[in-house]
């Protein structure tokens, strides 16, 4: 086929990912001991899709896999294997192998065939094992499930893989006749299609097509001598129009509306075909699968994607209209009269306008945290059965809608504060009954909206921070302490980098690497973090995240004819100093307010503007505080508060110190942001011993 | 390497070895610069200057949203005096995909050069560097230097490129 796959390949690994996805959030949420049909089913048809499309696109790694785990789905959605946790954590782990071999094949980096091999090994012996229990206890463990190709033997002389046809993924019909010619998804025009048989093209087959209209199902046992149930087959294919049905077993499967899923796992048994057919079809009554037109709905989002850049196209795009609104509205207040009335009536009109035009922009950027809250009841569960604690993770808020950029740097700190809590905040199950709580640990993770912040919390019922050990820690490391510290204070020191208390270093935690990495990224994503904690209660950590990145609420401070932006998230407070507050050490001048010395250092010296210096008491002095930095801006005066739109000054020219962007003010012109964290080096702060 | 290739376009646009050039005024020279790299042409206006840059950038401006850095070529080369009113010309360039704005006495016209029309630079008696210029040609009214305004604005002279282009420099 000269068709170029590639073009294919994107919307097949977005697919895949997807899938992926879905089948770990069903696995977590499967309960062994009564599996929910319908959500087997959507794990099935999960894997069932990867298989399809791999072996179209030639994946082959994936499809080898994918099939045996589709065999043991298969068995467990027939109720032929009993799932156990074991089995779930299999099925789970080969996710994550499906995972790396997608993202390899999407790299084209090598693919791991060894971990392929193992992965497969451990799903066949599930298989083998349960084999064993089940009720064809008698008969041999299934196909010879290790070729690549994955023909079960019986076809070994088929030919290799089908024909793709572009439209075949959502077509399918994959099964063991993948590879047998002439199927249906090598072609869209499938209705017309012959389901083909097990025995097709033996010696003597009968024919089979008693009655099905677009489909004609060859059923294995039709014809087999003894075998009433052969009609039911045939009349259940009527209901397919679209793929040839394989009924060997009359199993109601047939039946199934779902066109994404006839008649798979015929030779999940294959060792059946010698087997009386009574047998098979005493069992045919008791596969449940419902008939659920509701899964396809599902599939059916009613959604687009589109590429990222497109939309901070247009993010961009309403920036420059709510600019070009503030400077006609200054305009308009120039023109007088009747017309003026009218002018300003318009521009409010507009006003309007374009600030809802923002608001749905700005939420187009919008993911729902649940893109990262997802991952945790994995990471949980794996992490709890490593520590051997028990370990209840809630999930709230989820649907809290945070911007994209923020999303992707979330993540990572989101995971180690979760790792930490259960790590070092959930004790063992003794020592908890010990204290009285109940044996299962809760770890509660949760996202709200809270004015123009986003707040992210994890919440452990444990045991809390240990106010002495981080005491002794952070003598230890030689920092500056005080035994008589507030709590919150304590809590902070967590932060300072090589900090842990763990008493012994784990894979999981305790390498005191982490907390201060972690400050460091939610503070890029100008966000901050405050510690509740209680001995033996547990702890919470809350990170405080701004709405977006693109918009930041600012302070306008102006110094000679300049404006600068400085945000308000650093700003502890502005003041006018009096002339006894201002110390002089040395050659710097300090600040006292709020019971301690702040630095100071004057804007209008960091920006080089030449204009006299404003005498210090008539000036303005702006308190920041960042990290640990604490500092005083002097500026000549304070113009009010405004929302920004960060402009990149990079863009155009480079990274200017101790500015982190521009902006665009209501008269067009720009000004530039200040950037607190860059704007004090850090040896200023030392130099004047207020670290 | 974008240098090369947009110069090879804009042969290939206007057939043959012919390219139209935006003569402008420094001081007493007039000079051209490839008209493909030309944004737009307008007048000054004020800037909101930048911290720690040389006096030769003068700052940035909005552009239709974008912050655009702003180089008065008079003050870099010291070839006249630096005064800003309305009459002040600044040409909007696009330099591998950015845009910058250069600062000039004034624009006077576009030219059609083809190539056996370029003599070899002079090595003195021009405000730039050699390496900068493509060449000279006469036009009725005398002499035009052809200026490499990419290889200009992109050099580290200027800064206002990251390393990463300024490197490239040396291999031109």
């Amino acid at each position: 086929m000269s068709v170029d796959m590639n073009q294919f390949h994107t919307v097949f690994f977005e697919e895949s990912q997807e899938h992926l996805q879905t089948m770990e959030e069903l696995l977590l949420n499967i309960s062994t001991d009564d599996p929910d049909a319908e959500e087997l089913n959507s794990i099935f048809r999960a894997a069932h899709s990867i298989k399809g499309g791999s072996g179209i696109f030639g994946f082959d790694a994936l499809t080898g896999l994918t099939h045996v785990m589709e065999t043991i789905l298969d068995k467990a959605r027939n109720h032929e294997l009993e799932l156990t946790t074991d089995i779930v954590d299999v099925l789970l782990s080969t996710t994550d192998t499906l995972g790396d071999i997608l993202q390899a094949y999407q790299d084209e980096s090598d693919i791991n065939w060894q971990q392929i091999e193992e992965g497969k090994t451990a799903l066949e012996s599930i298989l083998s094992a349960q084999g064993g229990k089940s009720e064809d206890a008698e008969l041999s463990p299934p196909v010879d499930t290790t070729e690549q190709d994955d023909s079960f033997g019986f076809f070994d002389d088929a030919p290799g893989q089908p024909e793709a046809d572009t439209g075949a993924d959502e077509d399918d019909g994959f099964g063991f006749f993948d590879d047998a010619p002439g199927l249906p998804e090598s072609d869209n025009s499938a209705e017309e299609d012959d389901g083909f048989g097990f025995f097709d093209d033996a010696p003597g087959q009968p024919e089979a097509d008693i009655s099905a209209e677009e489909a004609d199902g060859f059923g294995f046992f039709d014809d087999a001598p003894g075998k009433p149930e052969a009609a039911p087959t045939a009349s259940a294919t009527e209901h397919d129009d679209r793929d040839g049905s394989y009924g060997f077993f009359t199993e109601p499967k047939p039946a199934q509306p779902i066109k994404d899923e006839d008649a798979y796992g015929f030779f999940t048994q294959p060792e059946s075909a010698s087997t009386p057919a009574s047998k098979i079809a005493a069992k045919a009554p008791k596969p449940t699968a419902k008939p659920s037109a509701k899964a396809a709905g599902k599939n059916d989002a009613g959604s687009v994607r589109v590429e990222t850049t497109k939309i901070d196209t247009v993010v961009n795009l309403v920036g420059e209209m709510v600019i070009t609104q503030s400077i006609l509205s200054m305009i308009g207040e120039e023109v007088e009269g009747n017309t003026g009335e009218k002018l300003s009536g318009a521009i409010d009109e507009l006003s309007r306008n374009i600030r809802e035009i923002q608001e749905a922009v700005m939420s187009m950027r919008m993911l729902p945290v649940s893109f990262i809250f997802n991952r945790f009841p994995r990471l949980v569960r794996d992490l709890a059965k490593t520590l051997d604690k028990k370990i209840d993770l809630i999930i709230e808020g989820g649907e809290t809608e945070v911007d994209k950029s923020m999303i992707e740097k979330l993540a990572d700190p989101l995971t180690h504060l979760v790792r930490n809590s259960l790590d070092h905040g959930i004790e063992s199950s003794d020592k908890r009954v010990a204290a009285g709580k109940p044996a299962i640990g809760t770890v509660v993770l949760k996202a709200e909206q809270r004015g123009g912040n986003i707040l992210i919390s994890i919440q452990d019922d444990g045991g809390g921070l240990n106010r002495e050990k981080i005491l002794d820690k952070a003598l230890a490391n030689g920092l500056d302490v005080d035994p008589k510290m507030p709590d919150e204070d304590v809590w902070q020191l967590i932060f300072a980098p090589g900090f842990s208390t763990a008493e012994a270093v784990t894979d999981v935690s305790g390498r005191g690497v982490g907390m201060d990495v972690v400050r460091k990224n939610i503070e890029a994503i100008q966000g901050g973090i405050d510690i509740v904690s209680e001995g033996g209660q547990g702890s919470t950590f809350t990170i405080k995240l701004p709405l977006t990145l693109a918009i930041i609420d600012g302070m306008c401070v102006s110094v000679g004819s300049e404006t600068y932006i400085i945000p308000l998230l650093n700003i502890i407070e502005s003041l006018q100093p009096k002339s006894e507050q201002i110390k002089t050490l040395a050659n710097d001048t300090m600040l006292w307010s709020r019971d301690q010395y702040w630095p100071l250092l004057s804007l209008r010296e960091q920006m080089q503007i030449d204009e006299p210096d404003k005498p210090i008491e008539n000036s303005i002095i702006v308190l920041v505080e960042i990290g640990k930095k604490r500092y005083g801006i002097i500026v000549d005066q304070l113009l009010g508060k405004q929302q920004v739109v960060i402009k990149s000054l990079e863009r155009h020219y480079k990274k200017v110190d101790g500015i982190s962007g521009a902006t665009i003010m209501g008269d067009g012109k720009v000004a530039m942001i200040v950037d607190v964290d860059n704007l004090m080096k850090n040896e200023q702060i030392n130099q004047v011993g207020l670290a | 390497m974008n240098t090369v290739s947009s110069q090879d376009a804009a042969i290939a646009a206007t057939g043959g070895a012919s390219k139209e050039y935006l003569t402008f005024m420094l001081g007493e020279e007039q000079y051209g610069l490839a008209i493909i790299q030309v944004k737009e042409i307008r007048g000054y206006e004020p800037v909101t200057k930048i911290a720690n840059a040389p006096d030769f950038i003068k700052g940035v401006i909005n552009l239709r949203g974008d912050i655009v850095p702003i180089v008065d070529l008079r003050v870099k080369f010291n070839v006249s005096e630096a005064t800003y009113n309305e009459f002040t010309i600044v040409i909007m360039l696009n330099v591998q995909d950015r845009i910058v704005g250069i600062v000039v006495d004034s624009v006077s016209d576009v030219i059609n050069v083809t190539e056996n029309e370029i003599h070899p630079p002079p090595e003195f008696g021009v405000a730039f560097d050699s390496r900068y210029l493509d060449g000279l040609a006469s036009v009725d009214d005398g002499l035009v230097i052809l200026v490499n305004i990419e290889r200009l604005i992109t050099s580290r002279e200027i800064g206002i490129f990251d390393s990463m282009n300024q490197q490239n420099e040396g291999s031109v």
